[in-house]
């Protein structure tokens, strides 16, 4: 038997966790958005999120065996990021910009910087970003929800958050039908309802700890109270369910330790309403969480939890 | 007086929750019947090696001296069977060392040393004395002389023992088997370190994950001749990976940090594994030295797990027949629990002193996952209870950078393989850090 003994380093034993199942369950936490996009936008949405996740993964192929590494679609990370840049397009957006979006998002944002864990932004946000910078006007053509249903050519709308920009308060949408996604938006962030129940899949199976999306929303929410806004209306519009949840709590670019987390979500949080308050967009979700990105290697190296029985902390 | 009990543990950082896989804790344990050789190291301790009493072809008996060190720290050897000595030969120890070792062939009569009788002990230096001739090293696993820890340094003022029955890693039970078929020796034990070293307060620490050995502790724990004040409690602990490491189990049962590099001595505290202070009653009483051990054997490859109790020296092998021989091929054996054991790489080793375990698993449980990308999802970060970062000391022991790798607080890291365990990326991450921890204490030198 000698020769057929393994010997290994300690541990022997693995929880069972792997990468594939941790894109599996936020794969499973999209999916009731992806369902309120497809009933809030009709069929169209379905085809944006299967051009997205397509074109997500074939360029993921097509990079590593371009660069002759192994071939990792298999982890799932290529479709969580088509179907996040997806949720971040709007529904009246063609197809071939959203494939342009995905080559962004793989090609450019992470493989360029050596795949999985190794980019230092968000590429489905960062190919967002680039998007509306290179088509502004149809990044922000906004399409009524069940207009699909009324069969005439798509009645456009205007974002709760131009909306309120342009002083026109009483056409804003109520609580409930911006709860439940029923607003001008990107296909993914209109129904927080299916984003919350998302979330809170995603705390309970502990692939995400709360601490960055209620570090977020929390200083939204405190920001917009100073500002005199509406609390609950700051909350629901814009993408920043979406962002709070899905975007800002992305592994590879949040910091890795627990007071790394709130220091950035604060950021995140003060940055979105800033902008929206004071810039010249009427969204800064995007913005705030590819800045606060950049930022993490800083705030990590601030934010170095003390060693056990160590004196003092060296940063 | 005045040192209060904690109602509950007091929180600690990180862990994980590793199946306890306690097949073997309701089976009670089964005496090997006396092997036909034994190979007993003269290394089975920290510190220094001893050097063998005997040569080839001398009548040896169960409890004779048969390795014995000058140094302080090192603790003496016994012949754990009798019979003639075959072989004075070198062995390779699990960790890679080599050390001589005494075979012998036994005669199957198991005859009683006459240097065996219970020690005379009235001064804490007879006691100290007494435990160094008995051979007790930490049967934890860590191996450190029992008669070098009991031996406080006087400006370190000790108040609180806890006698270490956490017994947090999975399979392994033989401290479990220990305290239920042993309580007596438990408790008798704690007395007799508690008054010559006079203690304030005992805590005898158990996972609540062994109900049985808390109730059982209890009730002989409430004894109001040998404690009339009630200073001896038992504190039954959250069973959460590694809740039996050493600097873990101090801050759980007194919330007191040990600074980096020091001892429990230096927050006031001794620890104890459970079988230790239970051997220790047993030696004051009888005078037979460390020569046998309670072993858990189990694992996917073992026909009928169970606790063995075998001479020193029993070859691996010898024991696992007993318990029916390997029922698949197996692919790994462990020296220890599944989460800091060594992998063997033969059943031919001898079982040491420090042994409570023996696993053998079949090939579904032996292979590990190939490491794939680091994500960064923090639950290294999250469940390291030393509060490191493992995945930054992975990369820079791969840099080979001996001062970020310092700073990040390499040498705090007990390698209890808890990032490891939870790293959905199967990086080897105690691997990396051991080479770490190298790197820093050569002074960045490979």
């Amino acid at each position: 038997m000698e020769n057929k003994l393994i010997v290994s380093a300690s541990p022997h034993l693995r929880s069972g966790a792997t990468t594939q199942k941790i894109m599996l369950d936020v794969i499973i936490a999209l999916v009731p958005a992806a369902v309120a996009s497809v009933i809030l936008f009709g069929p169209r949405a379905l085809l944006l999120i299967a051009v997205c996740i397509a074109c997500c993964v074939l360029c993921e192929y097509i990079c590593r065996r371009v660069m002759k590494r192994d071939n990792t679609i298999m982890d799932l990370s290529a479709v969580v990021t088509g179907l996040l840049l997806a949720f971040n397009l709007p529904v009246s957006i063609s197809p071939l910009i959203a494939a342009f979006g995905s080559v962004v998002a793989i090609v450019v944002v992470k493989q360029m910087f050596g795949g999985i864990g190794q980019n230092f932004v968000n590429p489905a946000l960062t190919a967002r970003v680039i998007l509306m910078t290179s088509f502004p006007s149809k990044m922000t053509t906004w399409t009524a929800p069940f207009a699909y249903l009324h069969g005439a050519d798509a009645t456009t709308t205007a974002t709760p958050l131009a909306l309120s920009a342009q002083g026109a308060a009483d056409s804003l949408p109520g609580y409930l039908e911006m709860f439940l996604g029923v607003r001008g938006g990107c296909l993914g962030e209109t129904c927080g309802l299916a984003l919350l129940l998302g979330g809170v899949y995603l705390i309970a199976r502990r692939v995400i700890s709360p601490v960055i999306p209620v570090c977020y929303l929390g200083t939204a929410a405190v920001m917009s109270l100073l500002l005199g806004r509406d609390v609950l209306f700051d909350l629901m519009a814009g993408g920043l369910l979406l962002g709070a949840i899905f975007m800002a709590t992305d592994y590879t670019t949040s910091p890795i330790t627990r007071k790394g987390k709130i220091i950035y979500a604060v950021g995140c949080g003060v940055l979105t309403m800033l902008i929206r308050v004071f810039g010249s967009l009427p969204e800064g979700v995007s913005f705030s969480i590819v800045i606060l990105n950049i930022l993490v290697p800083l705030i990590e190296r601030i934010s170095r939890p003390k060693p056990f029985g160590k004196e003092t902390v060296k940063q | 007086m005045g040192l209060t009990f904690p109602e509950k543990p007091f929180r600690t950082h990180g862990g994980a929750a590793v199946p306890h896989h306690k097949n073997t804790a309701k089976l009670e344990s089964k005496v090997l019947p006396c092997p036909e050789q034994v190979t007993i190291p003269m290394q089975q301790h920290a510190g220094a090696p001893c050097k063998p009493l005997v040569k080839v072809g001398d009548l040896v008996q169960v409890g004779q001296k048969i390795g014995e060190a000058e140094a302080f720290v090192s603790a003496p050897i016994h012949a754990s069977v009798s019979g003639k000595v075959t072989a004075v030969t070198k062995v390779m120890l699990p960790g890679g060392q080599t050390a001589d070792a005494v075979v012998i062939q036994s005669d199957g009569q198991m005859t009683v040393s006459p240097e065996v009788k219970p020690p005379v002990v009235e001064t804490k230096e007879d006691f100290l004395k007494a435990v160094r001739e008995s051979g007790l090293v930490g049967l934890g696993g860590a191996g450190f002389p029992a008669h070098v820890k009991l031996n406080v340094p006087k400006d370190k003022h000790l108040d609180t023992l806890i006698v270490n029955a956490a017994e947090c890693e999975p399979y392994i039970t033989a401290d479990n088997r220990e305290a239920l078929e042993n309580s007596w020796a438990v408790l008798s034990g704690v007395y007799a370190v508690r008054d010559l070293l006079k203690l304030d307060r005992v805590i005898i620490a158990v996972e609540d994950n062994k109900p049985e050995v808390i109730e059982t502790l209890r009730k002989i724990a409430d004894n109001p001749t040998h404690d009339p004040e009630n200073r001896v409690r038992i504190l039954p602990l959250h069973a959460r990976y590694p809740q039996g490491a050493e600097k873990v189990l101090v801050q759980s049962c007194t919330n007191r940090v040990i600074p980096l590099g020091k001892l429990p001595a230096d927050v006031g505290c001794l620890v104890m594994n459970i079988t230790s202070v239970a051997f220790l009653a047993d030696y004051l009483k009888t005078g037979m030295p460390l020569v046998k051990k309670r072993v858990t054997i189990d694992g996917s490859a073992i026909a009928n797990p169970q606790n063995v109790i075998v001479p020193i020296g029993t070859k691996i092998a010898d024991a696992v027949a007993f318990c029916g021989g390997y029922s698949k091929p197996p692919r790994k054996l462990l020296m220890g629990g599944p989460m800091m054991g060594i992998a063997l790489t033969t059943d031919e080793q001898p079982i040491l002193k420090q042994n409570n375990g023996i696993l053998a698993f079949a090939e579904e449980d032996a292979a590990l996952p190939e490491p794939t990308a680091c994500i960064r999802c923090g639950r290294c970060v999250s469940g390291c209870p030393m509060n490191l970062i493992p995945t930054q000391l992975e990369k820079y022991a791969e840099l080979g950078n001996a001062e970020e790798l310092d700073r990040l607080g390499v040498m705090c890291c007990m390698e209890c393989g808890t990032c490891a365990y939870n790293c959905p990326a199967h990086r080897p991450l105690v691997h990396a850090i051991r080479l770490g921890k190298a790197l820093v204490r050569n002074g960045g030198k490979k």
